[in-house]
């Protein structure tokens, strides 16, 4: 089983990088992008073929490591 | 497999009578893995065939040189039973195609031709060339590399201690990336790639096999197009974590007696690594492609030797040792196989799946490898500039100019990005004119430094090849270091054209009439041909990363003045060459005439007499004088303590006593400026008093001052407001 | 004292902060790789600068997971002294040993440069050897150093007087400009509710020695080793 992981930061977080993307695309002349956030995005392959327990598997992994919930939430994919 | 046609055979870079020799050391048509392999082997970037005729007859030995060119690096002693062992490498193409990762693998490709022989890296430059400020591309090309280096180097633990960074036009299109490397060892336990021991395993360890970089080796040696652009899939991805892992577990495992021979995989990769090390030890290899540890399914023969996947090292073990080295690198978490044996029968032999996929004889293939004699025409001699003809402008305007230009500004942006303290012995950070580095545990340090005047050596390639050693040269001697031996790195345009191939044999001249004079033999190098993009070809480019030794650290001066009310001495002749100069080119606007002319003689006076002052604690500071001239010199020696000056300067023309070029000059601070005067006569040395420290602004006879403040604004801005 | 460093694959600051210590305090330390779950008894424990696991994921979020961390938790619970520098802070932040987190710096970049720090408390092991107040100079070397935490957990560590450092200017004044990084509140290390576990970003190791530029990281060693001696 596939699952994604999306990881972003909260909302009120300043993010650098997101802001350094918005001004490269304004340097573009991409007008009209207005706040840019960026994120991870991660893949994983996983044994567990039972989507409920794949998926509470998946959700200790991005509380245990794959994100900081200080600044980061997750949103997870299961793809059979 | 695909056939073999003559298309095939020129994408891979050979002649139709390069072709025919593969054809008659084969005595049938390769197959598609085969001619893959000759590609590689005999590309410029491998052979160095249109170069070698002419770097042999540099000079490549001295007492100290423990091992000159032709191995991975080069190896001078610096006494109690240690070697510091260094080169330099350019990774110029694959960093204009993409800047982060181009830069980045080339640190971790002279990291690793440095610890492969054994040695700790201690200490990173690089030199850096881009086109124009102005230019479309350049800010981002200088964003990338800068942070490729730094994202590399910073991980790795390495500190990124000096270098150069120049802008110029003619690498609008093909920017330079030149790194260096240097490392320590123990005189005892240094490494060589010659495989010796009929039957010995041959193992791989390190990364995995991916398809990245097939056909860089072959890439580096072709003139750009514009369509060159799309290559970029084949351009490396660096991994330095696992390059951190890879030295440790090498330098654990070379504590140990299991290693016969040991190569990085470079250029090239599998192919060029297990051919040298087969070729240098006179025998054969057998590798089971099987058995190398890839990333990805379904990889052909073609692919896995000609990957260019980073991290990655081949060596030859002692037999009954495998299992030491594999709890090394198992420990280490890294890859660790055991692909193949050495042979007696002078053939490569590739075996995948249990058929045999190609099989070539070593010794021909290198033999036979082509050497080229390419015609060669000499420069033209340029008329010098009569100071007189060049227009007067104010000092303090023109020397804002210089040093708050695209040139002459401040390089901290760069630097700063460079983790240049990690280990715990720099002692002269970058801003110098050479970094210092303490060796680890002692009170002897390495001085460094990475030079070369590029519009010198294309208005005269053979003063300006002597120019470039000699500079570096008196960069280590303005810290007082002895200077020990230099590595080379030449980057030109298409030696196929013979004005090109011209500045290549005029700079070799020059170049090995400085080493001669100079005591500072070449250890090794690297060549970068067919920098061009539509015919234009970059500024010739023969950058030397040289290397000196200092007994004592505590002995070394910086550039910085230490106190106020120190007498300021000129070492060396008056200021009186235009030509050539920043202040020809950026204030009167003619970048034109002869570049000034280096007296190896007085180089080596000047010089041998300024390191007896530092050494004598006789200086409190020390700069040597460059692009520029005096008053930039005396102006960095400012701003580098925030104590101002006062320069008295006589003469017919005040800008080329200022600014004028002339080589072999070095200014000092010093509180007893009698004994130096004194001392220099006696030598034979040009020196006068030249002025005193003091105050907070810099004056030139006793009037028009500019304060130090204004002075480190001009200097400090440039850069970030340009990558702002 | 007994003192460890902790090595994990990608530490590269692990010798230098040894031989800081051995500089300081004429013993040096044990060194622990990161596979071993156990420790011998010590005084402090120090997670030092580099890039383990090649910083990828999170600066900091794999090594906090090692084997090893378990034990330095558990003696940190002890009140064994952990000093966290750098990477070893943002390990502690990502092992919940410290609050916050630290992220990317806001200019984007890598920076190594000597800063200006205030001494904000000397009441702790770690910053007794300072007045309250100094302006210390001690280098960063760092691309994720910009300290974030929610406005209550800042205040929290201001109201219990646990930030260590904060980035100033030469008069000690916390600005904006003397900010490298865009830490909260010019935050560049604080102590845990015990004031046992430290954790900064910049690096007292580098400037321990008059060689190599300074000597201002110094007392933080002779301190540790005059209170747990």
């Amino acid at each position: 089983m596939k699952a994604k992981v999306h990881v972003t930061l909260k909302q009120g977080v300043l993010d650098p990088q997101g802001k350094a993307v918005q001004h490269a695309l304004a340097a573009l002349g991409f007008t009209g992008v207005g706040d840019v956030r960026q994120g991870k995005f991660i893949e994983l392959d996983i044994a567990e073929a039972d989507p409920a327990k794949a998926k509470a598997q998946v959700e200790e992994m991005c509380r245990k490591l794959l994100a900081n919930t200080v600044i980061e939430n997750y949103a997870i994919d299961l793809e059979g | 497999m695909p056939a073999i046609t003559p298309e095939i055979v020129a994408e891979h870079g050979l002649s139709p009578a390069e072709y025919e020799r593969v054809l008659a050391i084969m005595g049938r048509e390769p197959n598609i893995t085969e001619l893959g392999i000759f590609s590689v082997m005999w590309s410029e970037h491998c052979s160095y065939k249109s170069s070698k005729k002419w770097l042999k007859t540099l000079p490549t030995t001295a007492p100290w040189v423990i091992c000159g060119p032709g191995e991975n690096a080069g190896v001078v002693d610096i006494g109690d039973g240690q070697a510091a062992i260094f080169k330099m490498e350019s990774h110029n193409h694959p960093s204009f195609i993409e800047p982060y990762q181009g830069a980045a693998t080339g640190v971790g490709g002279i990291l690793r031709d440095v610890f492969t022989m054994g040695a700790r890296p201690v200490a990173n430059l690089n030199a850096l060339r881009f086109g124009a400020p102005e230019h479309a591309k350049t800010r981002h090309l200088v964003a990338g590399v800068v942070a490729g280096i730094g994202g590399y180097g910073n991980c790795v633990g390495v500190p990124t201690v000096g270098g150069e960074v120049e802008f110029h036009p003619s690498y609008n299109g093909n920017i330079l990336v030149n790194a260096m490397t240097i490392g320590i060892a123990d005189t005892d336990n240094i490494f060589y790639s010659e495989a010796s021991g009929v039957g010995n395993p041959v193992v791989y360890v390190g990364s995995k096999t991916g398809r990245d970089g097939i056909h860089g080796a072959t890439m580096a040696s072709a003139e750009f197009s514009e369509d060159s652009e799309e290559k970029r899939p084949t351009v490396q991805v660096g991994d330095p974590f696992t390059e951190k892992l890879l030295i440790e577990a090498c330098l654990e495992l070379m504590a140990t007696d299991a290693i016969v021979a040991i190569q990085d995989m470079g250029a090239a990769g599998l192919t060029s690594s297990s051919f040298e090390m087969a070729s240098k030890g006179g025998l054969g290899v057998e590798i089971d492609l099987d058995a190398v540890p890839v990333r990805e399914t379904g990889m052909t023969p073609y692919e896995i030797m000609l990957s260019e996947s980073q991290e990655r090292m081949l060596m030859v073990l002692e037999p009954g040792k495998e299992h030491i080295a594999k709890a090394v690198f198992d420990k280490w978490e890294l890859d660790f196989s055991i692909i193949g044996r050495l042979t007696d029968t002078g053939r490569m032999v590739l075996t995948m799946g249990g058929a045999t996929v190609a099989d070539l004889p070593i010794d021909p293939l290198a033999q036979a490898a082509p050497e080229y004699d390419r015609p060669w025409t000499p420069g033209e001699k340029l008329p010098e500039v009569a100071a007189a003809d060049v227009p007067e402008r104010p000092w303090g305007e023109a020397l804002l100019t210089l040093i708050g230009g695209p040139q002459g500004s401040s390089r901290r942006w760069v630097w700063e990005q460079y983790d240049h303290m990690v280990m715990g012995d720099t002692v002269g950070r970058p801003g110098g004119d050479a970094a210092l580095v303490r060796i680890h545990g002692t009170k002897k340090g390495l001085a460094a430094t990475s030079d070369v005047t590029p519009r010198y050596v294309a208005a005269d390639a053979h003063q300006g090849g002597r120019q470039a050693v000699a500079e570096a040269w008196r960069n280590l001697t303005a810290v007082g270091a002895t200077p020990l031996a230099i590595t080379d790195n030449m980057n030109f345009g298409n030696p196929e054209r013979p004005a090109i191939m011209g500045q290549f044999v005029e700079a070799i001249k020059g170049m090995g009439e400085a080493c001669i004079a100079l005591d500072f033999p070449v250890v090794s190098g690297n060549v970068s041909l067919y920098n061009e993009t539509n015919g234009e070809a970059i500024l010739p480019t023969p950058t030397i990363g040289a290397i000196g030794l200092m007994p004592d650290v505590e002995q070394s001066v910086g550039i910085g003045f230490a106190a106020p009310d120190q007498a300021l001495v000129l070492i060396g002749a008056e200021g009186s060459w235009l030509g050539q100069s920043w202040y020809l080119a950026q204030v009167a606007g003619r970048a034109e005439g002869a570049p000034p002319p280096v007296d190896l003689a007085a180089e080596r006076r000047n010089g041998d007499f300024v390191r007896g002052l530092i050494r004598a604690g006789q200086v409190s500071a020390c700069h040597d004088v460059s692009d520029g001239g005096l008053l930039v010199a005396v102006a960095e020696m400012a701003m580098a303590s925030g104590i101002g000056a006062d320069v008295s300067v006589a003469g017919p023309h005040l800008h080329a006593a200022l600014f004028g070029e002339d080589q072999a000059r070095y200014v000092v601070a010093t509180a007893d400026a009698e004994a130096v005067l004194a001392a220099a006569a006696k030598a034979g040395v040009a020196a006068r008093r030249l002025g005193a420290t003091g105050g907070d602004a810099l004056a030139v006879n006793g009037a028009d001052e500019i304060s130090v403040a204004a002075l480190k604004k001009a200097h400090e801005s440039w850069f970030p407001a340009y990558m702002a | 004292m007994k003192a460890a460093v902790i090595v994990f694959p990608g530490s590269n600051c692990d010798r230098d902060v040894a031989v800081a210590l051995k500089r300081v305090t004429g013993h040096a330390p044990r060194m622990i790789w990161h596979r071993d779950t156990a420790l011998p008894a010590l005084d402090l424990i120090v997670v030092p600068g580099g890039f383990s696991y090649g910083d990828y994921l999170r600066s900091g979020a794999m090594a906090a997971h090692s084997p090893i961390m378990a034990a330095v938790t558990a003696q940190a619970a002890k009140g064994v002294r952990v000093l966290g520098i750098c990477n070893g802070f943002q390990i502690l932040t990502e092992a919940g040993l410290l609050p916050g987190v630290l992220m990317r710096n806001q200019g984007l970049s890598f920076i190594c440069r000597d800063v200006l720090l205030k001494v904000e408390t000397s009441a702790s092991d770690f910053t007794a050897g300072y007045n309250a107040g100094q302006v210390v100079r001690i280098p960063v070397a760092h691309g994720d150093g910009n300290y974030f935490a929610e406005p209550a957990v800042l205040d929290r560590l201001e109201d219990e007087d646990r930030v260590a450092f904060r980035y100033c200017d030469e008069g000690g004044a916390p600005l904006e400009a003397a900010n490298p990084n865009g830490s909260r509140r010019n935050i560049a290390g604080i102590l845990n509710e015990t004031r046992t576990v430290l954790g900064m970003m910049p690096h007292p190791e580098r400037l321990a020695d008059p060689l190599l530029g300074g000597t201002d990281g110094a007392p933080m060693f002779r301190a540790l080793a005059a209170a747990l001696s």
